[in-house]
């Protein structure tokens, strides 16, 4: 579904069905892990059928027709922005010289630092009436009011596209720049020899090839696009995200507020299964390790052409990160002293453990139902592991909300059974801690780091395990000596992209946190709920800072042609 | 009942270690005098008070701030939520905690004392504490000293001058159930559209940066609460923010009667507290005139109390002739508001 490289859908030859009672405990702890998974989603179904309906009467006259339409218009933007810039640096970076283009290769996946509720701030600071970019504009043509003149306005269904497609065309760009550097190779290559001019190569060979990749990217981006609530609240596009939020706080109806919830969740299983018949018959075979070795040559830009391509590719980067850094550095700089504040040291250490360990949980998870999937062999394993992912595209507060409801419930009786047992109360023992955070968070994400290790699994030749099973290993044993090894940088990268998420992470945070306990993202929110949202800039630098740091250390990796394959 | 027999110390100690295993919680707190609060409002408005309230009673405040679903976690954790008190501001979010259940009633002598009955609940599950008023910011340079009435800001002369934040947000939710309370819905609802088509762009952002464009020239209008005003006025920090207080004036625009739109702050005791008596004394504390006059002083609110005058800051803005009607009709009509506020597309901006 959302691998986060799903060129390879490498075909194997089955492999022979193992016997099910031997998997009978990897099994069982893998539905176990399913059924927590999707608690969230599932409380929020019981939620939304326990409904009336009486919403849905004003609903649809009114907010519904609008807001659905405004949410596809805002999806079809993202996904064309985001592909389009996504690809190009990509073929760009992949296929020519030009100056600046190692440096640019790997800092083109920066804004994936930037969450989106951040770049909207700053996007308004700088490019609204009153921040430099207009203001510039008024003294250059002697403008006074805004009645002068014409300014693209920010606060539209564009202006959110802009600033989203700004800081998640990495998942597409990540994605297509895998892809050109292993597959385009060899054909593009035959095709070149053959007389073809890069732009048909491009056009005829890269594109259809890498198409499922920049899908895959593309589906990620779409889903953070449909459960992001501050850029489009602060940008005013009033989203189906945005009507969850007023039906259920200012209408009090929180079945109201599932039920339009679960009408998204429909709308994205509708999106994947398109995506996923209209490519039915296409099989892709991904190139081995082995077909790797040697580097492309790249072509070298020359003339006015080279700085223009070094212009094209750093543009997305500096608006996406670029202008982030320099509204909140600018902030950040007249509050230097918060940098000594204990409460932000304390909200900088929570925000790091949190995050690590969700990469940890998550990674951990993913690994046990992506195995779970390929032992049974089930069909319904594989749904199941699939309808797992889903809750990504769901607004971070309502999937918290479910998971609120659900562990509360099992921590009031947990407490009750250890009274009547021990006299001991437990109290609230996931939801009253940081565990709850993490379980959110780890669940949230889940997606990603499944979508890059089953990406990393299918690129591996496919008998391999079974090779060393063969030689006599136990399962156990092949998986530590040869699948794990193999798969690590494909690990690496889940755990990367849930870490930055998690860092980013604040709508489930906020509802879950126990007492005391502020991340920098919730440390912002309080800063900036009181209008103050220059006191977080100090805050909002760090997780910008703190998330680039492995965001570096992975588009590293990947540029090795080793991990590329990954 | 494999372990049930005995209640043995390792046993004990066996459901704390499983516990703690599963527990994560990197800062806990100590165990002494506290009182747990549950706040919508942003901790920062009411540290002074709660530190005077430490200061004076010796009990440690701890603080929760959530803006989105508090009355959903309160519920959800149920008998063992360790909220104590609930500080919430808008008078529809006080009557919705009530009606969620996560409340419980005080009848307590000091506080009633304290508190005139129009600002609190008849059966004691909530206490306003501090008034606001919403306001207009308007233009020093380019609006005159004439009176405004709420009635006439969907006067088409106003055309591209107004701003103001999201039409679904709480403040501006409590202003238009208190017009639908004054004048009915159809009138309001021709009213609101007019003021739509009066706004100069969508609306957005809290009230300050409403300031921010008036200053600009972006509008000349803008619908804001007053202690923000005091708080730009003030802001040492961000000195830019004083250049916007600078360029507007407060009106207090009236409704027919005379009166001007008012709102509170509040706090409610929780359901489960189990540090209820600690709670007690803090809504007591929340209550006195000493802790009303700290909120007066420091964030620029009118005291609920007669008699007690508001800060400086605030009295320079004009008088302030609160309207009449009672807090419980306004949040009576949230809902209408709230959709009225959909079917005239108010967050859409101006039409035109």
């Amino acid at each position: 579904m959302t691998s986060l490289d799903g060129t390879a859908r490498t075909q194997t030859a089955p492999a022979p069905r193992v016997k099910r009672e031997r998997h009978g405990v990897v099994f069982f702890i893998a539905l176990a892990v399913c059924a927590m998974v999707l608690l969230p989603v599932a409380t929020l179904a019981g939620i939304a059928f326990s409904g009336t309906g009486e919403v849905w009467p004003h609903l649809a006259s009114t907010v519904l027709p609008g807001a659905t339409l405004t949410t596809l218009h805002l999806l079809a933007l993202v996904s064309i922005l985001t592909s389009v810039t996504g690809v190009a640096c990509a073929w760009l970076v992949v296929g020519y010289d030009f100056p600046l283009r190692k440096t640019l290769a790997w800092a083109l996946v920066l804004p994936l630092a930037v969450p989106p509720y951040l770049a909207s701030y700053a996007f308004a600071e700088f490019f609204l009436f009153a921040g430099p970019v207009q203001t510039a504009w008024r003294s250059l043509f002697g403008f006074h009011t805004a009645r002068d003149y014409w300014f693209p306005d920010l606060r539209s269904t564009g202006g959110a596209a802009l600033v989203m497609s700004c800081v998640l065309y990495p998942y597409v760009y990540l994605t297509a720049r895998v892809v050109f550097i292993m597959q385009g190779r060899n054909i593009a290559d035959v095709a070149r020899t053959l007389g073809a001019k890069p732009s048909t190569v491009f056009r005829r060979i890269l594109l259809p090839v890498s198409r499922p990749a920049i899908i895959a990217g593309v589906a990620l981006v779409l889903m953070e696009t449909l459960n992001d609530f501050g850029a489009s609240e602060y940008l005013g596009v009033r989203t189906l995200t945005l009507s969850v939020f007023t039906t259920w706080l200012n209408r009090g109806s929180l079945e109201g507020a599932a039920q339009i919830a679960m009408l998204m969740l429909v709308l994205v299983f509708t999106l994947l299964m398109a995506e996923q018949w209209a490519r039915r018959r296409q099989r892709f075979h991904s190139a081995r390790a082995t077909h790797m070795k040697a580097r492309p040559p790249r072509l070298q830009l020359t003339g006015w052409k080279g700085p223009a391509a070094t212009l094209a590719v750093a543009t997305p980067m500096l608006l996406g990160f670029g202008v982030p850094i320099y509204v909140f550095g600018t902030y950040a700089l007249r509050r230097a002293h918060q940098f000594f504040d204990p409460a932000l040291a304390r909200a900088f250490v929570n925000s790091l453990t949190t995050a690590l360990a969700a990469a940890v949980l998550a990674v951990l998870i993913a690994l046990l139902l992506i195995n779970a999937a390929r032992v049974a062999r089930s069909r319904s394993v594989t749904l199941a592991t699939r309808f797992a992912m889903i809750g990504y595209a769901l607004p971070g507060t309502i999937m918290a909300l479910g998971l609120l409801f659900s562990l509360a419930r099992f921590d009031n009786w947990l407490d009750a059974q250890m009274r009547a047992w021990f006299d001991v109360s437990t109290g609230l023992l996931l939801t009253g801690s940081a565990t709850a955070i993490v379980l959110a968070c780890s669940i949230r994400f889940l997606a990603l780091a499944e979508g890059s290790i089953r990406s990393g699994l299918e690129k591996l030749p496919p008998n391999i395990d079974e090779a060393a099973r063969s030689l006599g290993r136990s399962s156990l044993q092949s998986a530590a000596s040869v699948t794990i090894p193999l798969l690590w940088p494909a690990i690496f990268t889940a755990g990367v992209l849930v870490f930055v998420d998690t860092m980013k992470e604040l709508s489930a945070t906020i509802l879950l946190r126990p007492f005391g306990f502020n991340t920098l993202a919730t440390f912002i929110y309080e800063s900036a709920s009181r209008g103050m949202a220059q006191d977080g800039a100090v805050a909002a630098l760090l997780i910008i800072v703190t998330a680039t740091v492995p965001i570096v250390l992975l588009s590293g990796a990947l540029m090795r042609d080793r991990e590329a394959m990954m | 009942m494999i372990f049930g027999a005995s209640r043995s110390t390792s046993t004990r100690l066996a459901a704390a270690a499983l516990a703690a295993g599963i527990a994560y919680v990197p800062f806990a707190a100590a165990a002494d005098e506290v009182v747990n609060i549950y706040s919508y409002r942003q901790p920062a408005l009411i540290q002074p008070a709660l530190d005077a309230f430490t200061a004076e009673t010796g009990i440690r405040t701890e603080i929760l701030f959530l803006d989105k679903g508090l009355e959903d976690r309160i519920a959800a954790e149920g008998t063992n939520s360790p909220a104590d008190v609930i500080l919430t501001v808008d008078i529809a979010r006080l009557t919705n905690v009530k009606e969620k259940g996560v409340t419980q009633a005080l009848e307590d002598e000091t506080v009633n004392a304290n508190l005139p009955a129009e600002y609190r609940d008849p059966e004691g599950h909530w206490f306003g504490i501090t008034k606001r008023a919403r306001v207009l910011y308007a233009s020093k340079e380019r609006v005159g000293d004439e009176p405004i009435t709420y009635a006439e800001l969907a006067d088409p002369k106003w055309k591209g001058k107004i701003c103001m934040r999201s039409g679904q947000h709480d403040y501006n939710l409590a202003l238009f159930s208190a017009a639908i309370a004054h004048w009915g819905e159809e009138k309001t609802e021709e009213w609101l559209t007019g003021l739509k088509n009066n706004l100069a762009r969508k609306p957005d952002g809290g009230d300050r940066p409403q300031a921010k464009a008036i200053m600009a020239g972006e509008c000349d209008i803008a619908l804001g609460n007053t202690y923000y005003v005091g708080l730009m006025q003030t802001n040492e920090k961000d000195p830019e923010e004083k250049e916007w207080a600078n360029a507007i004036k407060v009106v207090f625009p009236t409704f027919e009667n005379g009166g001007t739109h008012v709102n509170v702050s509040g706090v409610a005791l929780a359901k489960n507290a189990p540090n209820r008596d600690n709670a007690v004394k803090l809504i007591q504390f929340l209550s006195s005139p000493a802790a009303q006059q700290i909120q007066a002083e420091q964030s620029y609110e009118y005291p609920v109390q007669p008699g007690l005058e508001a800060s400086p800051v605030v009295q320079a803005f004009g008088k302030l002739n609160a309207d009449t009607l009672s807090l419980a009709e306004i949040a009576a009509h949230r809902k209408a508001a709230s959709e009225m506020v959909d079917r005239v597309a108010l967050d859409d901006g101006p039409s035109s």
